[in-house]
């Protein structure tokens, strides 16, 4: 897993000019769109250079999301995975406690920086889309934080499943708009936001949750959530001296996942693996872009997609709302491709299984996206050796997912 | 001079706009579309764009997109839209054809496939939602050495500054997105269309053609007599949803109001 990589240049200067991160990304949105997406990416390029916007950013991720969260040595979890290893087997595995900010989950840190980028543009409006409701949540959130007016899109389907997410966003104050059109689902609510906002382009603000979508959304998203990897990289040289050897994130649009890599991504002793949503099986219904797609365009940029082979696009499935996407960010196909980031697929059982294993061994009750890639922690960490560390994004908690994990389990609420 | 340049010159020869109609290929079924589409040239329409259904149409509002659901589910594939231009390039040499759709299914086999699919089955254009200048290449070059025109978009908000990049490699006509909206949904005021078209008309000679939210033959007249073109799509998509298989007569006869509202008031008197 220590795969060395020989490019040239730093693996952390993606995108290109023109939002292109190796063959993907790119910027595929109706021309309506693109003068306001260009007026963005001068905006961001603004910001990130101002060194008051990244004063206020970094305020408000401390005062108000709670940050730094604990980089946490999960004990317990590791002896239990030890004592089913081979002697001397048995890697070290540290939790990345995100799921202890504000509203619960790593959403909160890109909502943050796109409101204020939102404020910088003099936007008052901002929409969202949502599938379970966590993105949605903490938009709202965001919205009420900066008195702006909010609309959320999100599937009839997930209104219906989510009631409780759909009950917090109105608390926060957002109007919660129920998309019937397609199957109704993420993907659906995401192409109605973008209806919605080519409509409304000259006083709205479109905050996208996850590392996808035209540039520079991928490229913003991404760094809002590379505190997630900064944090780490501090925490774990503090505790351990030295950089971990494997980083383990859930990955649906995969925003998470490259918050945490990307400060490590030239760090050639670290090895990266994203974990796609498998559902069923990768040969029945599944979320796994990556094992079981091909390149294609959708939702303004290039990427790997679930398509027919007319490109159309096929439903996924994940029993994790927020993994249930047909798509992936940009970047991550990119580093599929050269290699640097391996991607594995954990089916629905599996991250059932191991939202339970995590519950019971640490007291710590995940979302069902983040067991994902606990239960791959735990399929890898038993063949590493016991001097090895891993570190599992926690990306968030599981409270929101008590009631499909009965659901799944057949046990009574 | 192509069949696009030759009709745009022929219309304006006789002092009126043309007639730019918009169905889904496969809407309801494969079996249907060949009648619909004789029904807009028999009601007189000039120009064919022919839609290429997608899953997510997210340009497209409720009347589009249901049509390219009502395809897709009636078993609509890439190559039954490809099938129905050839046959419709052979019943109607002179009437050119354009592809209107999305990236996804027109490059997932490759932009050289589908540039020589187009040119094969003698379609004219194609107009793609979600290729802006910016990713020309991912389709523009294939499908000019093709011979086959990449019509570009421009909009509300494409304004003076960015109106070079749109333009250059533009060919076939200009097509003006009238609202900053989606397809079917609110009409553009007459003056800021009238302003729209003047300001384009001293950027380019291509013919400008007006489209998104031209729903009656009132509108399509007053369009027509500033713009080169008139299309029309969402009105007609919602006869072929509440007609299906029975539409073409219906087609028809909207239509023919359309293109009769287009004619030179001259020659109303004279007629």
């Amino acid at each position: 897993m220590t795969d060395t990589i020989s490019l040239p240049n730093s693996l952390r200067s993606q995108p290109d000019a023109n939002g292109h991160f190796g063959a993907f990304g790119g910027r595929y949105v109706a021309e309506t769109l693109m003068p306001l997406i260009i007026e963005l990416e001068r905006v961001y390029k603004e910001a990130k250079a101002d060194p008051a916007f990244d004063a206020e950013f970094a305020e408000l991720l401390r005062s108000y999301v709670g940050r730094p969260n604990p980089l946490y040595y999960a004990g317990r979890l590791t002896e239990a995975l030890r004592a089913k290893a081979a002697p001397g087997k048995g890697a070290k595995i540290y939790l990345k406690r995100e799921e202890l900010n504000h509203t619960g989950a790593h959403k909160i840190n890109n909502c943050i920086g796109q409101a204020l980028l939102a404020r910088r543009m003099g936007k008052k409006k901002v929409i969202a889309e949502t599938g379970a409701g966590q993105h949605g949540v903490a938009t709202a959130t965001v919205a009420a934080l900066f008195g702006m007016e909010c609309k959320i899109f999100m599937g009839a389907k997930d209104v219906e499943r989510q009631k409780p997410n759909v009950f917090r966003m109105k608390l926060l104050g957002a109007e919660v708009i129920p998309v019937h059109s397609g199957s109704a689902t993420l993907k659906d609510s995401m192409n109605d936001a973008l209806r919605y906002w080519v409509s409304n382009v000259h006083d709205t603000f479109y905050i996208i949750g996850t590392a996808a979508g035209p540039h520079p959304y991928p490229e913003l998203v991404r760094d809002f959530q590379s505190i997630i990897g900064k944090e780490t990289r501090a925490q774990m040289l503090e505790a351990e001296g030295r950089l971990p050897d494997m980083l383990i994130a859930p990955v649906g649009g995969g925003s998470n996942a490259i918050g945490l890599f990307h400060p490590f991504l030239d760090d050639p002793e670290v090895a990266m693996i994203g974990v796609e949503a498998a559902g069923e099986g990768l040969d029945k219904k599944h979320a796994a872009s990556l094992a079981g797609g091909a390149s294609g365009i959708l939702h303004g940029n290039r990427t790997y997609l679930l398509q027919d082979e007319d490109g159309q696009i096929t439903e996924a499935h994940s029993i994790s709302a927020g993994l249930d996407y047909p798509g992936i960010g940009p970047e991550h196909s990119w580093l599929h491709e050269i290699g640097r980031v391996k991607y594995m697929p954990i089916k629905d059982e599996e991250a059932l299984e191991s939202f339970q294993t995590l519950s019971k061994l640490e007291g710590i009750i995940p979302a069902l996206e983040s067991a994902h890639a606990v239960a791959a922690a735990e399929q890898i960490a038993p063949t590493l050796d016991a001097d090895k560390i891993i570190v599992i994004n926690l990306s968030g908690r599981g409270d929101k997912d008590i009631f499909t994990v009965a659901d799944a389990l057949g046990a009574e609420m | 001079m192509d069949r696009l340049a030759s009709r745009f010159a022929a219309c304006k020869a006789q002092g009126r706009a043309a007639l730019i109609t918009f169905v889904t290929g496969g809407d309801p079924d494969v079996a249907a579309t060949p009648a619909i589409l004789d029904a807009l040239v028999a009601g007189g329409a000039d120009i064919i764009e022919l839609g290429m259904p997608f899953t997510d149409p997210m340009a497209d509002g409720p009347a589009i997109e249901l049509a390219n659901l009502r395809s897709l589910g009636s078993g609509t594939k890439t190559t039954h839209i490809f099938a129905i231009a050839t046959d419709f390039r052979a019943r109607h040499p002179d009437t050119p054809l354009i592809l209107m759709g999305y990236a996804n299914p027109m490059l997932v086999r490759g932009s050289g496939w589908f540039a020589d699919q187009c040119k094969a089955a003698g379609v004219d254009g194609v107009i793609c939602v979600d290729i802006p200048p910016e990713e020309d290449g991912e389709l523009g070059p294939t499908l000019r050495a093709a011979g086959v025109h990449l019509v570009r978009l421009a909009t509300p908000t494409t304004d003076a500054a960015r109106l070079p990049a749109v333009l250059n490699g533009a060919s076939g006509f200009l097509y003006h997105v009238s609202v900053a909206g989606i397809t079917g949904k609110q009409q553009a005021a007459q003056a800021s269309i009238e302003l729209a078209v003047e300001k384009l008309k001293a950027a380019t000679d291509l013919p400008i053609a007006v489209g998104f939210g031209v729903r009656t033959p009132e509108q399509a007249a007053a369009i027509g007599r500033i713009a080169d073109g008139v299309v029309v799509g969402s009105a007609i998509v919602d006869i072929v949803g509440s007609h299906g298989d029975a539409a073409a007569p219906f087609v028809q006869h909207f239509v023919a109001s359309l293109s009769g509202a287009l004619l030179p008031r001259t020659q109303e008197t004279a007629a």
